[in-house]
Protein backbone atom coordinates (compact mmCIF):
# COMPACT_ATOMS: atom_id res chain seq x y z
CA UNK A 1 0.00 0.00 0.00
CA UNK A 2 1.76 3.05 -0.60
CA UNK A 3 1.72 6.33 1.19
CA UNK A 4 -0.42 8.99 0.66
CA UNK A 5 1.75 12.32 0.88
CA UNK A 6 -0.62 14.69 -0.29
CA UNK A 7 -4.72 14.80 -0.79
CA UNK A 8 -6.51 17.88 -2.39
CA UNK A 9 -10.33 17.66 -1.68
CA UNK A 10 -12.91 20.12 -3.41
CA UNK A 11 -10.22 22.77 -3.42
CA UNK A 12 -11.62 26.07 -4.88
CA UNK A 13 -9.55 29.47 -5.32
CA UNK A 14 -10.75 32.92 -6.07
CA UNK A 15 -9.13 36.08 -7.07
CA UNK A 16 -11.84 38.67 -6.10
CA UNK A 17 -14.93 37.71 -7.51
CA UNK A 18 -13.31 35.73 -10.21
CA UNK A 19 -12.46 31.44 -9.59
CA UNK A 20 -8.80 30.91 -10.50
CA UNK A 21 -9.44 26.92 -9.76
CA UNK A 22 -12.54 24.60 -9.42
CA UNK A 23 -13.02 21.73 -7.44
CA UNK A 24 -9.68 20.44 -7.74
CA UNK A 25 -9.02 17.06 -6.28
CA UNK A 26 -6.14 14.68 -7.10
CA UNK A 27 -3.76 12.88 -4.49
CA UNK A 28 -0.28 11.90 -4.72
CA UNK A 29 1.69 9.04 -3.13
CA UNK A 30 5.52 8.97 -1.66
CA UNK A 31 7.88 8.30 -4.90
CA UNK A 32 4.77 9.58 -7.24
CA UNK A 33 5.89 12.38 -9.75
CA UNK A 34 2.90 14.59 -11.06
CA UNK A 35 2.63 17.06 -13.96
CA UNK A 36 0.41 19.81 -14.46
CA UNK A 37 -0.22 20.16 -18.29
CA UNK A 38 -2.20 23.10 -19.82
CA UNK A 39 -2.41 25.68 -22.10
CA UNK A 40 -1.16 29.16 -20.60
CA UNK A 41 -3.43 30.85 -17.92
CA UNK A 42 -5.43 27.28 -16.89
CA UNK A 43 -4.17 27.54 -13.09
CA UNK A 44 -1.26 25.30 -13.29
CA UNK A 45 1.07 27.88 -11.52
CA UNK A 46 -1.67 28.93 -9.27
CA UNK A 47 -2.32 25.36 -8.18
CA UNK A 48 1.27 24.70 -7.52
CA UNK A 49 1.53 27.96 -5.50
CA UNK A 50 -1.60 27.26 -3.60
CA UNK A 51 -0.24 23.48 -2.46
CA UNK A 52 2.44 25.30 -0.37
CA UNK A 53 0.11 27.95 1.07
CA UNK A 54 1.96 31.14 -1.57
CA UNK A 55 -1.53 31.30 -2.81
CA UNK A 56 -4.80 31.03 -0.44
CA UNK A 57 -7.55 29.38 -1.20
CA UNK A 58 -11.29 29.80 -0.11
CA UNK A 59 -12.56 26.16 0.34
CA UNK A 60 -11.73 22.73 0.42
CA UNK A 61 -8.93 21.15 2.14
CA UNK A 62 -5.30 20.16 1.88
CA UNK A 63 -4.16 17.02 3.41
CA UNK A 64 -0.40 16.47 3.65
CA UNK A 65 0.12 13.18 5.15
CA UNK A 66 -3.30 12.51 6.10
CA UNK A 67 -3.18 15.40 8.12
CA UNK A 68 -5.45 18.49 7.13
CA UNK A 69 -3.93 21.78 6.85
CA UNK A 70 -5.06 24.46 8.86
CA UNK A 71 -4.51 27.38 6.69
CA UNK A 72 -2.45 29.53 9.26
CA UNK A 73 0.80 31.37 8.37
CA UNK A 74 2.25 29.45 11.31
CA UNK A 75 1.15 26.12 9.65
CA UNK A 76 2.38 26.97 6.48
CA UNK A 77 5.39 27.87 7.54
CA UNK A 78 6.51 24.71 9.33
CA UNK A 79 4.88 22.60 6.29
CA UNK A 80 7.24 24.46 3.64
CA UNK A 81 10.00 23.25 5.63
CA UNK A 82 9.15 19.94 4.33
CA UNK A 83 7.78 21.44 0.76
CA UNK A 84 10.93 22.32 -1.42
CA UNK A 85 9.64 24.63 -4.38
CA UNK A 86 11.78 25.88 -7.43
CA UNK A 87 10.45 28.55 -9.55
CA UNK A 88 10.80 29.79 -12.85
CA UNK A 89 12.82 33.32 -11.88
CA UNK A 90 15.22 30.80 -9.64
CA UNK A 91 15.36 33.76 -7.01
CA UNK A 92 18.29 33.06 -5.40
CA UNK A 93 19.47 35.51 -3.32
CA UNK A 94 21.52 38.45 -4.69
CA UNK A 95 23.48 39.51 -1.35
CA UNK A 96 24.51 36.19 -1.11
CA UNK A 97 27.51 33.33 -2.32
CA UNK A 98 25.99 29.96 -3.71
CA UNK A 99 27.08 27.87 -0.92
CA UNK A 100 25.76 31.22 1.42
CA UNK A 101 22.20 30.84 -0.21
CA UNK A 102 22.09 26.79 -0.06
CA UNK A 103 23.38 27.34 4.05
CA UNK A 104 20.91 29.74 4.77
CA UNK A 105 17.51 28.30 5.23
CA UNK A 106 18.56 24.57 6.89
CA UNK A 107 21.21 26.33 9.41
CA UNK A 108 18.67 29.38 10.44
CA UNK A 109 15.74 27.95 9.95
CA UNK A 110 15.89 24.20 10.56
CA UNK A 111 19.33 25.16 13.14
CA UNK A 112 21.24 22.11 11.79
CA UNK A 113 24.61 22.16 12.50
CA UNK A 114 26.80 24.23 10.20
CA UNK A 115 29.15 21.72 9.05
CA UNK A 116 26.79 18.75 8.63
CA UNK A 117 25.05 20.87 6.14
CA UNK A 118 27.65 22.13 4.23
CA UNK A 119 29.29 18.71 3.57
CA UNK A 120 25.89 17.91 2.47
CA UNK A 121 25.58 21.08 0.07
CA UNK A 122 29.45 20.71 -1.11
CA UNK A 123 27.35 16.78 -1.97
CA UNK A 124 24.99 17.65 -3.70
CA UNK A 125 27.00 20.81 -5.59
CA UNK A 126 28.91 18.25 -7.01
CA UNK A 127 26.18 15.95 -8.12
CA UNK A 128 24.61 19.43 -10.33
CA UNK A 129 28.31 20.03 -11.25
CA UNK A 130 29.14 23.11 -9.49
CA UNK A 131 31.38 22.46 -7.11
CA UNK A 132 33.72 25.15 -8.29
CA UNK A 133 30.84 28.14 -8.32
CA UNK A 134 30.05 27.21 -4.43
CA UNK A 135 31.76 30.86 -3.47
CA UNK A 136 30.21 32.72 -6.75
CA UNK A 137 27.81 35.08 -6.24
CA UNK A 138 24.27 34.26 -8.49
CA UNK A 139 25.32 37.65 -10.93
CA UNK A 140 28.44 34.94 -11.82
CA UNK A 141 26.20 32.51 -13.02
CA UNK A 142 24.37 31.25 -15.87
CA UNK A 143 20.63 30.95 -15.67
CA UNK A 144 21.18 26.96 -16.43
CA UNK A 145 23.48 27.22 -12.94
CA UNK A 146 21.16 29.37 -10.84
CA UNK A 147 18.53 27.02 -11.69
CA UNK A 148 20.38 24.32 -10.59
CA UNK A 149 21.69 26.01 -7.29
CA UNK A 150 18.40 26.48 -6.86
CA UNK A 151 17.16 22.73 -6.96
CA UNK A 152 19.97 21.66 -4.71
CA UNK A 153 19.00 25.08 -2.29
CA UNK A 154 15.45 23.40 -1.87
CA UNK A 155 16.60 19.78 -1.87
CA UNK A 156 19.20 21.18 1.06
CA UNK A 157 16.03 21.08 3.14
CA UNK A 158 15.62 17.60 2.88
CA UNK A 159 11.96 17.94 1.52
CA UNK A 160 9.51 15.42 1.64
CA UNK A 161 7.76 16.68 -1.80
CA UNK A 162 9.81 18.96 -4.49
CA UNK A 163 7.35 21.64 -6.38
CA UNK A 164 9.22 22.71 -9.48
CA UNK A 165 6.69 25.54 -11.16
CA UNK A 166 7.83 26.52 -14.85
CA UNK A 167 11.32 25.87 -14.06
CA UNK A 168 13.01 25.72 -17.54
CA UNK A 169 10.78 28.24 -18.88
CA UNK A 170 13.00 31.47 -18.41
CA UNK A 171 16.39 29.54 -19.54
CA UNK A 172 17.79 29.13 -23.27
CA UNK A 173 17.17 26.05 -24.71
CA UNK A 174 21.12 24.94 -24.50
CA UNK A 175 20.52 25.31 -20.99
CA UNK A 176 17.16 23.30 -20.27
CA UNK A 177 18.50 20.02 -20.38
CA UNK A 178 20.88 20.06 -17.88
CA UNK A 179 18.01 21.01 -15.02
CA UNK A 180 15.63 18.43 -16.72
CA UNK A 181 18.26 15.73 -16.25
CA UNK A 182 18.50 17.02 -12.61
CA UNK A 183 15.03 17.06 -12.08
CA UNK A 184 14.92 12.73 -13.69
CA UNK A 185 17.90 11.98 -11.55
CA UNK A 186 15.42 12.85 -8.76
CA UNK A 187 12.78 10.57 -9.56
CA UNK A 188 14.90 7.62 -10.96
CA UNK A 189 17.67 7.87 -8.38
CA UNK A 190 16.13 9.55 -4.96
CA UNK A 191 12.54 8.54 -5.99
CA UNK A 192 11.45 12.12 -4.81
CA UNK A 193 7.85 12.93 -4.62
CA UNK A 194 7.25 16.11 -7.26
CA UNK A 195 4.75 18.05 -8.53
CA UNK A 196 6.19 19.88 -11.96
CA UNK A 197 4.49 22.56 -14.13
CA UNK A 198 6.50 22.14 -17.20
CA UNK A 199 5.69 23.10 -21.32
CA UNK A 200 8.90 20.43 -22.10
CA UNK A 201 6.10 18.24 -23.42
CA UNK A 202 8.80 15.30 -24.40
CA UNK A 203 10.33 15.51 -20.45
CA UNK A 204 7.27 15.59 -19.06
CA UNK A 205 6.55 12.04 -21.12
CA UNK A 206 9.19 10.65 -19.43
CA UNK A 207 8.98 11.63 -16.04
CA UNK A 208 5.29 11.64 -14.87
CA UNK A 209 3.99 8.34 -13.41
CA UNK A 210 0.09 10.95 -13.25
CA UNK A 211 -1.23 13.71 -15.56
CA UNK A 212 -3.58 16.49 -14.46
CA UNK A 213 -4.36 18.32 -17.58
CA UNK A 214 -5.88 21.86 -16.62
CA UNK A 215 -7.95 24.56 -18.57
CA UNK A 216 -10.20 27.34 -17.15
CA UNK A 217 -8.85 26.79 -13.63
CA UNK A 218 -10.10 23.16 -13.67
CA UNK A 219 -8.53 19.51 -13.94
CA UNK A 220 -10.22 18.06 -17.52
CA UNK A 221 -8.56 14.68 -16.60
CA UNK A 222 -6.53 13.03 -14.64
CA UNK A 223 -4.43 10.27 -16.62
CA UNK A 224 -1.49 7.78 -16.13
CA UNK A 225 1.81 9.30 -17.74
CA UNK A 226 2.44 7.30 -20.48
CA UNK A 227 -1.24 7.04 -21.17
CA UNK A 228 -1.82 10.40 -21.46
CA UNK A 229 0.72 11.19 -24.26
CA UNK A 230 -0.50 7.51 -26.51
CA UNK A 231 -4.66 7.89 -25.60
CA UNK A 232 -5.26 11.38 -24.04
CA UNK A 233 -9.01 11.08 -22.66
CA UNK A 234 -10.41 14.27 -23.43
CA UNK A 235 -10.43 15.59 -27.05
CA UNK A 236 -9.12 19.02 -25.36
CA UNK A 237 -5.66 17.37 -24.45
CA UNK A 238 -5.73 15.48 -27.81
CA UNK A 239 -5.86 19.04 -29.47
CA UNK A 240 -3.46 20.20 -26.36
CA UNK A 241 -0.90 17.99 -27.74
CA UNK A 242 -0.97 18.17 -31.29
CA UNK A 243 -0.37 22.14 -30.80
CA UNK A 244 2.67 21.27 -28.80
CA UNK A 245 4.22 18.86 -32.04
CA UNK A 246 5.53 20.59 -34.57
CA UNK B 1 34.51 91.72 6.40
CA UNK B 2 36.59 91.88 9.52
CA UNK B 3 38.84 88.71 10.64
CA UNK B 4 39.15 89.91 13.87
CA UNK B 5 35.48 89.53 14.97
CA UNK B 6 35.49 85.99 13.11
CA UNK B 7 39.08 84.86 15.15
CA UNK B 8 37.04 85.95 18.56
CA UNK B 9 33.76 84.07 17.69
CA UNK B 10 35.67 81.04 17.26
CA UNK B 11 35.44 79.37 20.51
CA UNK B 12 31.29 80.34 20.89
CA UNK B 13 30.82 78.49 17.34
CA UNK B 14 32.90 75.27 18.09
CA UNK B 15 30.83 74.66 20.87
CA UNK B 16 27.72 75.08 18.76
CA UNK B 17 29.14 73.04 16.32
CA UNK B 18 30.15 70.50 18.67
CA UNK B 19 26.21 70.44 19.97
CA UNK B 20 24.78 70.31 16.25
CA UNK B 21 26.80 67.65 15.39
CA UNK B 22 25.25 65.49 18.83
CA UNK B 23 22.17 66.36 18.01
CA UNK B 24 22.30 65.63 14.83
CA UNK B 25 24.28 62.37 15.24
CA UNK B 26 21.34 61.36 18.55
CA UNK B 27 18.50 62.21 16.03
CA UNK B 28 19.69 60.81 13.24
CA UNK B 29 19.90 57.27 14.89
CA UNK B 30 17.38 57.53 16.19
CA UNK B 31 15.22 57.96 13.30
CA UNK B 32 16.76 54.95 11.71
CA UNK B 33 16.00 52.72 14.94
CA UNK B 34 12.15 54.34 14.38
CA UNK B 35 12.27 53.92 10.80
CA UNK B 36 13.53 50.88 10.75
CA UNK B 37 11.23 49.08 13.25
CA UNK B 38 7.80 51.29 11.63
CA UNK B 39 8.74 50.37 8.10
CA UNK B 40 9.25 46.77 8.83
CA UNK B 41 5.79 47.03 11.05
CA UNK B 42 4.04 48.11 7.68
CA UNK B 43 5.82 46.22 5.56
CA UNK B 44 4.52 42.70 7.33
CA UNK B 45 1.09 44.80 7.66
CA UNK B 46 1.25 43.60 11.18
CA UNK B 47 -2.63 43.92 12.38
CA UNK B 48 -3.84 47.30 14.13
CA UNK B 49 -0.02 48.63 14.88
CA UNK B 50 0.65 49.13 11.16
CA UNK B 51 -2.41 51.47 10.62
CA UNK B 52 -1.55 53.51 14.08
CA UNK B 53 2.65 53.71 12.92
CA UNK B 54 0.76 54.72 9.20
CA UNK B 55 -1.08 57.35 11.03
CA UNK B 56 1.95 58.70 13.13
CA UNK B 57 4.27 58.49 9.47
CA UNK B 58 1.49 60.83 8.03
CA UNK B 59 1.15 63.11 10.95
CA UNK B 60 5.95 63.23 11.08
CA UNK B 61 5.95 64.06 7.67
CA UNK B 62 3.40 66.50 6.98
CA UNK B 63 3.45 68.95 9.80
CA UNK B 64 6.30 71.52 10.12
CA UNK B 65 9.61 70.50 12.59
CA UNK B 66 8.52 74.05 13.73
CA UNK B 67 5.59 73.20 15.04
CA UNK B 68 6.46 69.90 16.59
CA UNK B 69 9.12 71.79 18.64
CA UNK B 70 6.58 74.16 19.89
CA UNK B 71 3.90 71.49 20.65
CA UNK B 72 6.76 69.88 22.77
CA UNK B 73 8.43 72.88 24.04
CA UNK B 74 5.28 75.04 24.92
CA UNK B 75 2.34 72.31 24.58
CA UNK B 76 3.83 69.60 26.89
CA UNK B 77 4.10 71.82 29.83
CA UNK B 78 0.89 72.99 30.07
CA UNK B 79 -0.43 68.96 30.39
CA UNK B 80 1.93 69.05 32.61
CA UNK B 81 5.10 67.28 31.69
CA UNK B 82 8.39 69.80 31.40
CA UNK B 83 10.89 68.82 28.69
CA UNK B 84 14.12 70.46 28.44
CA UNK B 85 15.04 72.04 25.20
CA UNK B 86 17.49 69.22 24.07
CA UNK B 87 15.07 67.13 25.10
CA UNK B 88 12.03 68.48 23.19
CA UNK B 89 14.59 69.01 20.05
CA UNK B 90 15.68 65.32 20.07
CA UNK B 91 12.43 63.98 20.46
CA UNK B 92 11.06 66.37 17.51
CA UNK B 93 13.76 65.92 15.35
CA UNK B 94 12.71 62.08 15.68
CA UNK B 95 9.39 62.44 15.35
CA UNK B 96 10.18 63.93 12.02
CA UNK B 97 12.83 62.09 10.80
CA UNK B 98 11.17 58.50 12.28
CA UNK B 99 8.46 58.96 10.19
CA UNK B 100 10.65 60.32 7.31
CA UNK B 101 13.31 57.39 7.50
CA UNK B 102 10.25 54.94 7.38
CA UNK B 103 9.75 56.34 4.56
CA UNK B 104 13.21 55.82 3.21
CA UNK B 105 12.85 52.18 4.16
CA UNK B 106 9.77 51.12 2.59
CA UNK B 107 10.97 52.46 -0.54
CA UNK B 108 13.94 50.05 -0.75
CA UNK B 109 11.49 47.60 1.42
CA UNK B 110 8.92 47.75 -1.85
CA UNK B 111 11.68 47.50 -4.12
CA UNK B 112 12.39 43.84 -3.12
CA UNK B 113 11.06 41.61 -5.98
CA UNK B 114 7.89 39.63 -4.65
CA UNK B 115 9.27 36.34 -6.18
CA UNK B 116 12.75 37.00 -3.68
CA UNK B 117 9.66 37.26 -0.22
CA UNK B 118 8.43 33.80 -2.25
CA UNK B 119 11.39 32.09 -1.98
CA UNK B 120 12.26 33.19 1.53
CA UNK B 121 8.88 31.96 2.22
CA UNK B 122 9.59 28.61 0.41
CA UNK B 123 12.14 27.72 2.15
CA UNK B 124 10.23 27.90 5.40
CA UNK B 125 11.43 30.93 7.06
CA UNK B 126 9.14 32.82 9.53
CA UNK B 127 8.17 36.50 9.21
CA UNK B 128 11.55 37.32 11.36
CA UNK B 129 13.58 34.88 9.51
CA UNK B 130 12.27 36.64 6.14
CA UNK B 131 13.14 40.27 7.69
CA UNK B 132 16.27 39.36 8.85
CA UNK B 133 17.60 37.29 6.13
CA UNK B 134 16.02 38.92 2.23
CA UNK B 135 13.87 41.64 3.41
CA UNK B 136 16.89 44.02 5.39
CA UNK B 137 19.62 43.01 3.28
CA UNK B 138 18.25 43.58 0.10
CA UNK B 139 16.23 46.09 1.36
CA UNK B 140 18.73 48.50 3.26
CA UNK B 141 20.86 48.37 0.19
CA UNK B 142 17.84 49.83 -2.00
CA UNK B 143 16.95 52.49 0.53
CA UNK B 144 20.20 53.62 1.00
CA UNK B 145 19.87 56.89 -1.74
CA UNK B 146 16.50 57.74 0.10
CA UNK B 147 18.33 57.42 3.38
CA UNK B 148 21.14 59.56 2.51
CA UNK B 149 18.64 62.26 1.86
CA UNK B 150 17.02 62.29 4.74
CA UNK B 151 20.12 62.20 6.76
CA UNK B 152 21.36 65.27 5.23
CA UNK B 153 17.78 66.70 5.24
CA UNK B 154 17.84 65.91 9.52
CA UNK B 155 21.16 68.25 9.96
CA UNK B 156 19.58 71.04 8.13
CA UNK B 157 16.78 70.92 9.95
CA UNK B 158 18.71 71.15 13.03
CA UNK B 159 19.12 75.09 12.70
CA UNK B 160 15.13 75.30 13.57
CA UNK B 161 16.63 74.55 16.88
CA UNK B 162 17.46 77.75 17.39
CA UNK B 163 13.72 78.69 18.28
CA UNK B 164 13.00 76.77 20.86
CA UNK B 165 17.26 78.86 22.47
CA UNK B 166 19.40 75.33 22.28
CA UNK B 167 22.88 76.98 21.21
CA UNK B 168 23.64 75.08 18.15
CA UNK B 169 25.30 76.55 15.23
CA UNK B 170 22.34 79.00 13.82
CA UNK B 171 21.66 80.00 17.06
CA UNK B 172 25.17 80.75 18.06
CA UNK B 173 25.18 82.95 15.07
CA UNK B 174 21.85 84.82 15.65
CA UNK B 175 23.02 85.62 19.06
CA UNK B 176 26.52 87.09 18.51
CA UNK B 177 24.55 88.81 15.32
CA UNK B 178 22.02 90.46 18.15
CA UNK B 179 24.65 90.89 20.59
CA UNK B 180 27.30 93.03 17.46
CA UNK B 181 25.49 93.41 14.51
CA UNK B 182 28.17 92.01 12.43
CA UNK B 183 25.73 89.61 10.79
CA UNK B 184 28.58 89.30 7.09
CA UNK B 185 31.36 87.60 9.49
CA UNK B 186 28.82 85.82 11.70
CA UNK B 187 27.02 84.05 8.91
CA UNK B 188 29.89 83.50 6.83
CA UNK B 189 31.10 81.18 9.49
CA UNK B 190 27.79 79.94 10.07
CA UNK B 191 27.31 78.74 6.19
CA UNK B 192 31.82 77.60 6.36
CA UNK B 193 30.33 75.27 9.74
CA UNK B 194 27.60 73.78 8.16
CA UNK B 195 29.61 72.67 4.91
CA UNK B 196 32.55 71.63 7.18
CA UNK B 197 29.84 69.05 8.41
CA UNK B 198 27.67 68.20 5.11
CA UNK B 199 30.24 68.27 2.40
CA UNK B 200 31.96 65.46 3.72
CA UNK B 201 29.72 63.67 4.64
CA UNK B 202 27.62 63.79 1.17
CA UNK B 203 30.75 62.17 -0.28
CA UNK B 204 30.85 59.76 1.67
CA UNK B 205 27.06 58.68 1.45
CA UNK B 206 27.80 58.95 -2.15
CA UNK B 207 30.80 56.26 -2.00
CA UNK B 208 28.23 54.33 0.78
CA UNK B 209 25.06 53.97 -1.74
CA UNK B 210 28.02 53.09 -4.87
CA UNK B 211 29.80 50.25 -2.71
CA UNK B 212 26.08 49.08 -0.89
CA UNK B 213 24.22 48.96 -4.24
CA UNK B 214 27.52 46.62 -5.65
CA UNK B 215 27.74 44.45 -2.90
CA UNK B 216 24.48 43.28 -2.34
CA UNK B 217 23.46 43.24 -6.25
CA UNK B 218 26.15 43.77 -8.67
CA UNK B 219 25.56 47.04 -10.26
Amino acid sequence: MAEEILKVDHLNKYYGDWQALHDINFSLNKGEVVTLLGPSGSGKSTLIRTLNGLEPFRSGEIYFHGKKVEPSPKEWQELRQKIGMVFQSYDLFPNLTVLENILLAPTKVQKRPREEVKKEALELLERVHLTEQANAYPRELSGGQKQRIAIVRALAMHPELMLFDEVTASLDPEMVRGVLEIIKELADRDHMTMIIVTHEMNFAAKIADKVLFLENGRILEETAGKEFFDHPQTKRAAEFLSSMEF
Amino acid sequence: MNWEVIQQSIPSFVKGFQLTLWLSFVGIVGSLVVGVLVSLVRYFKIPIISKILGAYVEVGRNTPLLIQLFFLYYGFPVLGMKLSAEASGIIGLIFLGGAYMAEGFAGGFNGINKSQIDAGLALGMNQWELARYVVLPQGLALSVPALSANVIFLIKETSIFSVIAIPELTNTALDLIGMYYRSNEYLLVLVIAYAIILIPLILFLDWLERRVRYGSFGN
